[in-house]
C-alpha cells in the first residue's frame, strides 16, 4: 500500500497532544522528562480538565516546564514545590494541582516540604522524576544517587560509609498517614510507559474524588549526567537502577500494597 | 487475517536523533538519516516502510513527541 493511501486525517492513530507547547524541549536528547511531560499532557487533555489544572515547576532542568505544558504554571523556590502547591491548593479547592520535580529538589532540598505535605495529606498530585543525579548543574550526587555510581561530585563512585546509602523517599513516604496512591514507573519502553500514563491518569482521579495526596516517582535516565548514549543509559537503568527502585505500587487507596 | 499496516510522520526538525524509537520498533522500521536537521541530528525515518503495522510503540516513547502514527486495516 502507498504512503499517500495510509497518511490521512482517518487513519490517525497517534499524534502528539496539543497541550504540549510548539516550544523545542530544552531536554537532552532521550530524556524521559519529555515523555513523562507528553504523559501528563495527555492525561490532563483526557480528563479534559486543562482550564482547572494548576502545574507548580521546581528547580532543575525540569524548571522550563512551564514553558512547555500548556497549563497554569507556577514556579517554586528549590524544594518548594508542594508547598506553594499546599498554598494553591487550599485557595482553590476543585482545581487540579500538581508538582513536577526532579530528585536534587524533591529528595534532597525540599525534603522537608515533601514529607510534611505529604504528612498532611494535602489533595494534591507529586510527580517525582529520579535520574540519580543532578543533572542540570552538572551531574553531581543526588541523595539517590546509587551505590558505587560515578557522578562529578563522586568520581570514584558513591562510598556509602562517608557520603550515606541512597535513600528511597517513596518508600519513605509511603509510610505516612497522608499518602493515599504511591507508585513507581518508569519511562523507557512502550509498556511502562502506557503503565505509567494510567497511573497518571490515577493520581489525578484520586485528586479529583478529594482523596488525598497521590505521589509517582519516574525512574528516569540521565544520559548526559551518566555519560552514556540514550540506549545505554536505557539498559544501564534498568540492570541497576531498578533493583533498588523496583517499579511497581506501593501504596494503593491507603494501604501498603508492598512492605518496603 | 487481517492485517495491519502503518505509516510514520517524523517532525524531522525535532527529532534530536535520539534512537529510543530505533531500539523499540518491534519490526526494524525506523533508522537514523544520514543526513542531519537543521540542529545537525540525524533524525528517524522510515527506513522500511513495508513493515510498519501502525504500532505506535515508536510514538510513545519518544522523548519530543516528534512521531505520528497513522494506520488502516487491510483484509
Amino acid at each position: 500500500m502507498e504512503l499517500n493511501k495510509i497518511i490521512k486525517p482517518e487513519n490517525l492513530v497517534y499524534k502528539r497532544t496539543p497541550l504540549m507547547t510548539d516550544a523545542n524541549l530544552s531536554y537532552c536528547p532521550g530524556c524521559g522528562h519529555g515523555t513523562v511531560h507528553r504523559l501528563i499532557m495527555e492525561v490532563v487533555e483526557e480528563m479534559g480538565i486543562q482550564e482547572d489544572t494548576i502545574a507548580i515547576a521546581p528547580v532543575g532542568c525540569s524548571v522550563l516546564a512551564y514553558d512547555f505544558m500548556d497549563v497554569d504554571c507556577a514556579q517554586a523556590a528549590h524544594g518548594r514545590a508542594p508547598a506553594v502547591a499546599t498554598g494553591i491548593k487550599r485557595l482553590w479547592p476543585d482545581k487540579f494541582v500538581f508538582t513536577y520535580q526532579g530528585d536534587g529538589d524533591l529528595a534532597a532540598i525540599g525534603t522537608a516540604e515533601t514529607i510534611h505535605a505529604c504528612n498532611r495529606g494535602e489533595n494534591i498530585t507529586i510527580f517525582f522524576v529520579n535520574n540519580g543525579i543532578y543533572g542540570m548543574t552538572g551531574g553531581q550526587m543526588a541523595p539517590t544517587t546509587l551505590e558505587g555510581m560515578k557522578s562529578s561530585t563522586s568520581p570514584y563512585g558513591r562510598n556509602n560509609e562517608t557520603m550515606g546509602p541512597p535513600y528511597k523517599i517513596t518508600e519513605l513516604i509511603a509510610q505516612l498517614q497522608g499518602t493515599y496512591y504511591v507508585t513507581r514507573q518508569a519511562v523507557h519502553k512502550p509498556g511502562p510507559v502506557r503503565k505509567a500514563k494510567k497511573a497518571i491518569r490515577k493520581a489525578l482521579e484520586v485528586q479529583r474524588d478529594k482523596k488525598g495526596i497521590s505521589f509517582i516517582e519516574f525512574v528516569s535516565n540521565c544520559n548526559s549526567g551518566w555519560k552514556m548514549t540514550p540506549n545505554d543509559s536505557n539498559i544501564w537503568m534498568e540492570e541497576n537502577m531498578f533493583p533498588f527502585y523496583p517499579m511497581g505500587d506501593i501504596k494503593v487507596d491507603g494501604e501498603l500494597v508492598k512492605s518496603p | 487475517m487481517a492485517k495491519a499496516k502503518g505509516a510514520i510522520v517524523v517532525d524531522i526538525e525535532r527529532c534530536k536523533g535520539c534512537q529510543v524509537c530505533m531500539v523499540n520498533c518491534p519490526t526494524d522500521t525506523i533508522g537514523m538519516a544520514e543526513e542531519v536537521n537543521g540542529k545537525g541530528y540525524h533524525f528517524a525515518y522510515m527506513k522500511n516502510p513495508e513493515s510498519c503495522t501502525g504500532c505506535t510503540n515508536c510514538a510513545v516513547v519518544c522523548p519530543d513527541g516528534v512521531i505520528t502514527v497513522y494506520r488502516v486495516k487491510q483484509n
